[in-house]
């Protein structure tokens, strides 16, 4: 679904604020079709980023690039979006059909295939019957998707989502968030949505593009960034991590206190450099620990936390002796406690697959 | 164009964004509001001050006039009776708006609303209604002159009494505002503690308000300096600052001297405009968006306390209004007192007869329309057009401008202005325009905050959504902005015309026989002797401002009910 000629290209777009750096020389290209989520904590840039692109704010310095059409500098009414807000911004005043057609006013389009048009987009977001209705009157969910139909009515090359669903409540978050995929499916607009809600973006978006502190962390989709973080900040940001502070002792080795891990990823750093290893909790296997198993040791299992599907628990390794305990949360399928008897003060074998392990070199994390 | 060429020609200098049509439009807008403010504002303003250190052939002089000034000990006296009257008159003004304030918004008397209508009335009448109704009260005929125990009321007694009349609805509005948002789990956590109820007001109820109390007491400080209406009535021999400008210039003709006092006047002005920018900005952090609103609950003794001093407080108001309107009626006072309309054939009488009425009213329909056009668009604009910051910066500065100039010196302003052959913009005095003009300009910083607040009220990107959608941000100011601050804009629409019809001070200066005005009727009638006739039109204006306002409040009922139906969920 993808061309070889990017439909949006960024160059090293920067953003300042008087002595604050908003975006930090960001690069990014982007295809023509594709969902792309901006995902980061709060004030890392991606709504400023967004606004570059819209040329709401304009970027201090960089260069914007859409369907071959260098935007740069153009205001945004000589771009082409399309962008729903977090407050939605429809017009209270008037009816919902008007809101829709909106931007069809001022296009010279005959009424009666205003009125066809404005009737599909609200059948295409699935409210086809609010048309004469104020937005005053329709529910958080129900506008935002009015805010859509308004935004692709003129069929933009763009669309920008700016923290679409941050507003509403979980239940028509999560139907919302369906919807808008199968609406991107449907129409295939290059769309962009900025979130700082992970789940949001694991689920939507064929790539993220991790971002933190104004720069670009990690892009990619959203299995890359789950199983392959860039960088601590990334393995942190999205699902759960152990860190734990090792040595290398070899090709493919690390040092752990006293334990001794194979990992699957290790460059040719020179043994004794010290490393971060990241595990998630969930890849810590406790059932089928074969013979053969590599990077199997016995962990004390302390607090157990339910948490309905799964439990989470604190395991520690004490074969270090003098050294700090090495601590880790695990995540145990129900199945799993139950078969195993797991419980607070026993013991179990775990094993670390090397092939899950990250490990980030320390000088590289934030 | 090819790939190679674009990743050449990307550049690393600083992106200065074309501005579309949009922008230049708004930015022309900007520039007209700019010139506008300045010709209405600063540049009248700047030549009332250079007036100031001129002498009388026009030759810069310094600071000469000043010290001439202050060498004048007549001229200084005035300085200390405004100061006196101005102290006493906050002190009262004070403390009967606080209580009755706090009787308005902390307790579950009876009549809250009716109280609080009362209390507006002072609002609809020129400063010169108080200080006649005052002369029928306690004057050489007055109807209860004896409670006076042989004091006289023209001079400062009479000063103070219509001038606390005069403001006391403004302190009332700052200190209701100030005591409305209380967080009501501050009382609740204060009855755990175990405080006594003095205790808790002392903790509470005052430090919540203390804001909201120096800035109403500089509201009322300021208004009284630059009254101009109540002395000129009841003031006698009892020279203030507001009257000396007014004697310098309409009766001497020393106009540098009038500049040289307007200059003196200014400064209690400004220096009250600080203090409440000061105060705003403090004020924001009052109150936390977790406060629970504080809901007062019933105290019998209290609620009848208050109720009986609010009471009282209304009876007087109504009376001072009732008084006036009553004189007006009265065939001869205190002879014959069969009522009839005789003083309301203003024809007979010098100072204008009904034509300045008919005037006022003219002039205060184009000032607000005019006003509400200029200052919401203006506001807008200053509001949501992109780019141009300085430009923006500097018409809200100048929009903020007016609420530290009084009226007379505006008005004194527009004569050294608009007065000399050479301006281009002479032939504009002696008109109807310039009174406009002049109103306008005067009552500009509230209508220009309100219309702030109502614009900074509606969501900020509807700008934003209509750049994307290629409407001109000036189609969604006309079909979604305008309609959705309907409201406010109609306040300031009013707002605008009572102001204009009661305005004494900003208006002297500036009419000529064709364009005298209601309440300029009445001061020269009053000035005439005819007290009954000035008590009359005075009433006009009551009449009018109040059908006005009635209207208004049906009309905006009725429209509000047509165009923001989409305001009912």
């Amino acid at each position: 679904m993808t061309d070889a000629e990017p439909y949006l290209r960024l160059e090293r777009i920067t953003k300042s604020f008087g002595p604050f750096q908003a975006l930090k020389d960001v690069s990014l290209e982007i295809f023509r079709g594709e969902f792309v989520c901006f995902l980061g904590p709060s004030g890392c840039g991606k709504t400023t980023l967004l606004r570059a692109i819209a040329g709401l704010d304009v970027q201090t310095s960089g260069r914007i690039e859409q369907g071959g059409r260098d935007v740069s500098d153009l205001p945004a009414s000589a771009r082409d979006f399309g962008i729903v807000f977090q407050s939605y911004a429809l017009f209270p005043n008037l009816t919902v059909a008007r809101n829709v057609g909106y931007g069809l006013e001022s296009r010279k389009i005959p009424r009666d295939e205003r009125t066809r048009r404005v009737a599909d987009l609200l059948e295409l977001v699935g409210l086809p019957d609010a048309g004469p209705k104020f937005p005053g009157q329709l529910s958080g969910g129900q506008q935002q998707r009015v805010a859509l139909a308004r935004a692709l009515a003129i069929g933009p090359g763009l669309l920008l989502l700016d923290e679409p669903l941050s507003a509403l409540d979980a239940r028509v978050r999560q139907r919302l968030r369906t919807e808008i995929v199968r609406l991107h499916r449907r129409l295939g607009v290059t769309t962009i949505m900025v979130t700082h809600d992970q789940e949001e973006a694991l689920t939507m978006a064929d790539r993220i593009v991790v971002m933190n502190q104004g720069g670009i962390e990690q892009v990619g989709t959203p299995l890359t960034i789950y199983r392959h973080p860039a960088s601590r900040f990334v393995a942190d940001f999205i699902g759960h991590m152990n860190f734990i502070p090792a040595l290398t002792a070899g090709p493919g080795r690390v040092r752990v206190g006293a334990l001794e891990l194979e990992t699957g990823e290790l460059d040719d750093l020179p043994p004794g450099t010290p490393v971060t290893l990241g595990v998630r909790p969930e890849d810590i296997q406790v059932r089928d620990i074969g013979g053969h198993a590599a990077n199997v040791f016995s962990a004390h299992v302390g607090e157990l936390e339910f948490l309905g599907g799964i439990w989470r628990a604190a395991l520690t390794e004490r074969s270090m002796g003098a050294g700090p305990a090495l601590e880790l949360r695990a995540d145990l399928s129900s199945n799993a406690v139950r078969d195993l008897d797991v419980a607070r003060g026993a013991e179990l074998m775990v094993a670390v697959p090397p092939e899950r392990i990250r490990v980030f070199v320390q000088g590289a994390s934030p | 164009m090819t790939r190679t060429d674009l990743v050449v020609s990307a550049p690393v200098g600083i992106v200065r964004q074309k501005a579309g049509w949009d922008d230049w439009v708004m930015r022309a807008g900007l520039v007209v509001l700019g010139l506008y403010l300045a010709i209405t504002i600063v540049l009248p303003l700047w030549s009332m001050l250079s007036k100031s250190l001129e002498d009388h052939s026009g030759a810069f002089v310094g600071l000469a006039n000043y010290s001439a000034y202050a060498s004048n000990p007549v001229l200084v006296r005035s300085i200390l009776n405004s100061l006196t009257v101005a102290g006493v008159t906050t002190a009262i003004t004070l403390a009967l708006a606080f209580v009755y304030a706090y009787g308005l918004t902390r307790s579950r008397m009876p009549g809250r609303g009716l109280f609080r209508a009362v209390a507006m009335i002072p609002l609809l009448a020129p400063s010169l209604l108080p200080a006649i109704s005052l002369i029928y009260l306690f004057g050489n005929q007055g109807v209860i002159r004896d409670w006076l125990m042989g004091w006289s009321v023209y001079g400062p007694i009479g000063i103070v009494m219509g001038e606390v009349f005069y403001t006391f609805p403004h302190a009332l509005m700052i200190l209701t505002t100030a005591l409305a948002v209380a967080d009501q789990r501050l009382y609740e956590a204060a009855d755990c503690l175990g405080a006594t109820r003095f205790r808790r007001f002392m903790t509470v109820t005052l430090p919540g308000a203390r804001y909201g109390l120096v800035s109403a007491g500089f509201v009322v400080f300021t208004l009284v300096m630059t009254d101009f209406g109540v002395p000129k009535v009841i003031g006698g021999s009892y020279d203030v600052l507001a009257t000396d400008v007014y004697k310098q210039v309409v009766g001497q003709q020393n106009f540098q001297m009038g500049a040289v006092v307007s200059a003196v006047l200014l400064i209690p002005a400004i220096l009250a405009f600080a203090v409440d920018r000061i105060i705003q900005r403090r004020q924001v952090s009052q109150l936390g968006g977790r406060a629970v609103s504080f809901r007062p609950s019933a105290e019998p003794l209290r609620d009848w306390t208050l109720f009986a001093v609010c009471a009282a407080v209304a009876l007087v108001l109504l009376a001072m209004l009732g008084m006036a309107g009553f004189a007006s009626l009265v065939k001869f006072w205190p002879y014959n007192l069969e009522l009839g309309l005789r003083h309301y054939s203003f024809d007979l009488m010098d100072g204008g007869g009904w034509g300045s009425y008919w005037n006022s009213l003219k002039m205060a329909s184009w000032t607000a329309v005019i006003g509400t056009a200029v200052i919401f668009t203006g506001a807008w604009m200053i509001e949501k057009s992109r780019g141009a910051g300085p430009l923006r910066t500097a018409c809200h500065l100048l929009a903020m401008l007016p609420m530290a100039v009084p009226g007379l010196v505006l008005g004194l302003a527009y004569i050294f202005f608009f007065n000399p052959a050479g301006n281009p913009l002479s032939f504009l005095y002696g008109t109807l325009a310039i009174l406009v003009m002049n109103s306008i300009a005067h009552f500009y910083t509230v209508s220009h905050l309100t219309a702030v607040t109502a614009l900074k009220q509606i969501d900020p990107e509807f700008e934003s959504v209509s750049a994307s959608l290629k409407i001109p941000a000036y189609t969604t100011f006309l079909r979604v902005t305008v309609p959705v601050c309907l409201p406010a804009i109609l306040g300031i629409s009013i707002y605008l015309f009572i102001n204009a019809m009661t305005t004494v001070s900003g208006v002297v200066f500036l009419y000529s026989p064709d364009t005298t005005l209601a309440s300029i009727a009445v001061l020269n009638m009053d000035d005439a002797g005819d007290i009954a006739p000035a008590a009359a039109m005075a009433m006009m204006i009551v009449y009018t401002s109040a059908a006005v306002k009635l209207i208004h409040a049906t009309a905006t009922g009725g429209l509000l009910r047509v165009t923001q139906r989409w305001r009912a969920r």
